[in-house]
């Protein structure tokens, strides 16, 4: 299950840079594996070998090739590109390719030079192990060895092998030292690497009956997410993919949260760290950082790292799905991932397909989806990785491409509406387009857990919002002043549905919305609605009616 | 840093701007060379590809006149550098970097590769302070920040020109006693453009730097220009600690001379013909906006495009819009009804505004009197539709009363012609207009 760390037993393969062409290096090197991991150029910049061709080998190069030189060496390292995994990636930030950035930042300045490389963990730093067996236990694979608290996480050690244990630590310890002893001269280590780009393995996939609340009254209610599910949001420019993303970090009723911020905007990561170091998890009541690892290449860091961000942050998720938790992978935005393959596929000169994208870009992005799910894990604990994605259509316009090739594979759909966030209504989510394939499954759930009329109310909004389409094409006509009271008294429910219910600022106390209070907002516009309705038919008048039945909530 | 000169004279072929050089041993992806022509004229190049021993260079200028047999290249060992110094200020130069204003170059304190590096997200400092443009649209409803990148939409015909005059004359900073430096760079101007920019810069109070590409200079200097007036930026802000604020006009002209290059190195174009790369060149000049923790300046990027055909997701403003934190839309039917800035507020947006306005950055009361605007303006606009169709008679009194609010507010508050508007001007201007139709602003 590990891969071990080999970088330097290998220097013997070495070759050199024949060709150059953007991100892309041909080499004249023998013995490489596709998908390895080389070091290209005297700055030693991180590549994977994409293709392998006669006597050579074609790199990607996850860094800014520009200064490389025709002849200067390629060195193989015979591993993928791989993350490493172990405590002390929770609060983390690293770049697409696993960097520490507050390290890389103190340790080369304010601005990101190439070729510089930091690992991940801290080597160095006093862990407290626990241990969950003795020597003499038999374990298998996948089980609990022991564990350390990383912030108020137990992180636990997992096997990575069938075997008798003959000695384990049961004190304080580094990456560096070992955790203890298996028959064969197995050493069990506290912190292990893993190849990007191949699932972890688990014992099965569940179905999943949970719903992943995010705090979004619209979502929650209407188009519910699931754990274990994943789901897209496209949008055109300033839609509020961001806000909601972060929104959804923050509120998420998960244990452990990924965000990738994957080639979007420098300043809202500044943003969203210096604002969420003062926040508390509302469900746990503790630091919001503290179960948050970002990831973060933003739009002008190279290109091939971005390419590489999302599967970077996915076996991060997993590595903690792996452990018994729910993880939340949030990525912001899937498009920019999708140009990235673009640009790289064209330096390749593959042949394009729809809009110049690969014609694989939709099997990649299937099979990243299928990273999702509610999982046994390989100790037979109930894990989940839920995902939820932001899409950048160009010009909004919905057909292109990476839109397209979500909506065969997400569980949930959420359109973001441009003229719903001209009008300012946040978040912008179209309620007549968007969908969600969990609702009738979660159904239950809501029923038995939050409230029985959970149904019956989403059924009531769904009415209002929809009788007021229809009676908002009269009204184009006739003006408000041509409707029966009936039907105005309608169009004032919607809009009270529309700015209390659906619409959420972010920048308020409203910003977070718990099922009980987004089912008491919903009952009391549909209690006021029928109180209003009965007065009417009394024969009182309608600014009557609304009056006293506001009056009367 | 000159290391050594390689001279070769082995072009094997040359199409447009490209030129291939064969049996060349260790070139350098984006080295700059120079070209030397037949009749010595010289030109600047850059290596755009390495196969092997052919060496594929991208010349920035005109190739008329070249030839295989008499030309040479010399290699540099260096990729593209900007000359610095804390001299540039008050300096006019070309898309090359040539004084264009009869005075000799500054005697250079430093080098930097003109490409800049990337700032790492966790040096980012939160943009949160105010500028102050003058204008009562950005300042009152769309909020200009330090380290913000905000674009002006503009369209063919509309006054943004004007408006970008306006900005470079009247910007300022909330403490009047830090350094502030305005950087301009302008992309393909006509020479009546050209001439109006020199007027007003002539004018300027405040220190500033311009790069001019003419309409008629090469396009791929206009690739470069931008880049050149951000590694000054970035020089003055991060090494000197100067507040700067880069105005970048016109950035249409830069995506087209993208697209010329780009065709003209045979690349497969994607929508509209821009190449699919776009996204990440715009971001590679917008991203470089920014403040950063511990050091006292800031880059602030005011970029002015023109949406062809007015269209709004045309692909330039489209990904300009997916990259920068806002953007300032300017309407043709506002321009029509003589209101100058013609800025539609619906559409415009500062998304960093909320942490740089209110008490200790602009006005305590500021938050509340932009919403109260936005929405009654925004209402008064909806009813105008409703307007065209029942007319104005049948409509209620308070439907007419915020359809005349919405005209007011363009009228007195989005219009203001050439007069400066302090933050303070602005916002009391608002409240008296909202307090004229009876709502309450307390
Ligand atoms: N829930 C919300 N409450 C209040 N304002 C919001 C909300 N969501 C979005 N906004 C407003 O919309 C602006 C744009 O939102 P956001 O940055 O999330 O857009 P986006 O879809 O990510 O755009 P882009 O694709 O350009 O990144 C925000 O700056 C904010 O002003
Ligand atoms: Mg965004």
């Amino acid at each position: 299950m590990t891969v071990q760390r080999t970088e330097h037993s290998s220097e013997h393969n070495v070759g050199h840079i024949k060709g150059i062409s953007g991100p892309t290096v041909t080499v004249d090197m023998q013995g490489l594996k596709l998908y390895d991991r080389v070091y290209v150029g005297r700055a030693m910049l991180t590549g994977e070998v994409v293709r392998l061709e006669g006597p050579g080998a074609i790199i990607q190069v996850y860094e800014d090739t520009r200064g490389l030189g025709m002849g200067e060496p390629v060195k193989g390292t015979g591993n993928p590109l791989t993350v490493r995994l172990g405590p002390g990636l929770l609060a983390g930030m690293f770049d697409g390719l696993q960097r520490p950035l507050e390290r890389l930042r103190e340790e080369t300045g304010p601005f990101i030079t190439t070729g510089k490389e930091l690992y991940a963990l801290d080597y160095m730093k006093q862990w407290r192990f626990h241990p969950l067996k003795k020597p003499g236990d038999a374990v298998r694979m996948g089980e609990r060895l022991g564990y350390v608290e990383e912030g108020p996480f137990k992180h636990y050690f997992l096997s990575h092998y069938d075997g008798a244990i003959l000695r384990i630590i049961d004190g304080d310890f580094s990456l560096n030292d070992s955790l203890g002893e298996l028959d064969g001269g197995r050493d069990m280590v506290g912190c292990t690497e893993w190849p990007v780009r191949t699932p972890r393995p688990i014992r099965r996939k569940l179905p999943s009956r949970e719903p992943l609340i995010t705090g979004q009254r619209s979502i929650d209610m209407l188009f519910p997410l699931s754990r274990g599910g994943t789901a897209v949001f496209p949008g055109g420019f300033g839609t509020g993919k961001t806000i909601l993303e972060q929104s959804i970090a923050k509120f998420a009723d998960v244990e452990i949260v990924v965000y990738v911020g994957c080639g979007e905007r420098g300043n809202e990561m500044a943003e969203m760290l210096e604002e969420f170091v003062t926040l508390t998890d509302p469900w746990s009541g503790r630091k919001l950082t503290e179960r948050t690892v970002f990831v973060v290449n933003t739009s002008n860091m190279p290109v091939a790292a971005r390419e590489a961000s999302i599967y970077t942050a996915v076996t991060m998720a997993e590595y903690y799905r792996d452990m018994g938790y729910h993880v939340l992978l949030l990525a912001d935005s899937l498009s920019r991932w999708a140009e990235a393959l673009r640009e790289i596929s064209s330096s390749l000169e593959e042949m394009p397909g729809e809009e110049g994208y690969p014609t694989y870009l939709a099997s990649r992005l299937s099979s990243f989806f299928e990273r999702a799910g509610v999982v046994e894990t390989l100790s037979g604990e109930l894990g989940s990785l839920s995902m939820i994605l932001s899409v950048s259509p160009p010009g909004g316009d919905l057909t292109e491409p990476v839109t397209q090739a979500c909506l065969r594979t997400a569980g949930a759909f959420l359109m973001l509406d441009t003229s719903l966030a001209h009008r300012r209504h946040f978040p912008a989510i179209n309620w007549f387009q968007s969908y969600s394939l969990y609702e009738k499954e979660l159904a239950p759930h809501f029923r038995e857990k939050v409230s029985p009329r959970w149904e019956e109310l989403k059924q009531k909004c769904r009415e209002v919002l929809r009788r007021e389409e229809s009676l908002r094409e009269v009204t184009e006509l006739v003006g408000i002043e041509g409707l029966q009271d009936a039907d105005r008294l309608l169009m004032q429910v919607a809009e009270r549905v529309r700015t209390e219910f659906l619409g959420q600022n972010a920048y308020t106390e409203d910003a977070f919305s718990p099922p009980d209070k987004t089912i008491d907002r919903i009952g009391a516009i549909v209690e006021f609605h029928a109180a209003a309705s009965e007065k009417l038919k009394q024969g009182v008048l309608l600014e009557e009616a609304v009056k006293t039945s506001l009056n009367a909530k | 840093m000159r290391l050594s000169e390689h001279i070769y004279r082995t072009i094997s072929s040359i199409g447009g701007p490209l030129v291939f050089v064969d049996k060349v041993f260790s070139a350098r992806i984006g080295e700059m060379v120079r070209i030397v022509y037949p009749d010595n004229r010289r030109m600047d190049g850059e290596v755009l590809k390495i196969d092997g021993e052919t060496v594929l260079i991208q010349v920035y200028g005109d190739t008329r006149g070249l030839d295989v047999e008499n030309s040479s290249i010399i290699f540099s060992e260096t990729v593209k550098l900007a000359p610095l110094s804390p001299d540039i200020i008050g300096r006019v130069f070309n898309g090359s970097f040539l004084p264009m204003d009869g005075m000799p170059l500054f005697i250079p304190e430093k080098q930097s590769p003109i490409t800049g590096f990337p700032i790492n997200p966790s040096a980012r400092a939160r943009p949160e302070e105010f500028i102050e443009t003058g204008f009562s649209c950005i300042d009152g409803l769309n909020t200009l920040v330090k380290g913000q990148k905000l674009p002006i939409f503009s369209a063919a015909g509309l006054p943004s020109k004007e408006m970008a005059a306006g900005i470079l004359r009247n910007a300022r900073l909330a403490d009047e006693t830090k350094r502030f430096v305005v950087v301009f760079a302008a992309l393909g101007l006509t020479f009546r453009e050209y001439s109006f920019y020199r007027t007003v810069l002539q004018e300027m109070r405040t220190g500033f730097v311009a790069f001019v590409n003419m309409a008629d200079d090469p396009v791929m200097e206009r690739l470069l220009t931008p880049r050149f007036a951000l590694t000054v930026s970035e020089y003055l802000a991060f090494e000197l600690g100067i507040d700067v604020l880069v105005v970048i006009t016109d950035m249409t002209n830069y995506c087209d001379a993208l697209r010329e290059v780009s065709t003209a190195r045979e690349e497969l174009p994607g929508r509209r013909g821009y190449p699919g790369y776009m996204y990440s060149d715009l971001a590679s000049l917008y991203e470089r906006a920014g403040k950063v923790k511990g050091l006292a300046g800031s880059v602030t990027m005011l970029p002015v495009l023109t949406m062809p055909e007015d269209d709004i997701t045309h692909p330039i403003p489209d990904l300009t819009g997916y990259i920068t934190e806002g953007q300032i839309v300017l309407s043709r039917d506002l321009h029509r009804k003589g209101i100058f800035p013609p800025v539609d507020v619906l559409p415009s947006l500062s998304r960093l505004m909320q942490h740089g306005i209110g008490a200790g950055h602009t006005r305590e009361d500021h938050r509340k009197v932009s919403n109260l605007l936005y929405k009654y303006y925004a209402k008064g606009r909806d009813l105008r539709r409703l307007e065209a169709i029942v007319g104005r008679d049948g409509m209620t009194d308070s439907d007419k009363q915020m359809l005349d609010l919405a005209g007011a507010f363009e009228q007195e508050f989005v219009n203001q012609e050439i007069k400066r508007r302090t933050v303070h001007e602005t916002l009391d201007a608002g409240i008296s207009l909202l307090k004229r139709f009876g709502v309450v602003v307390e």
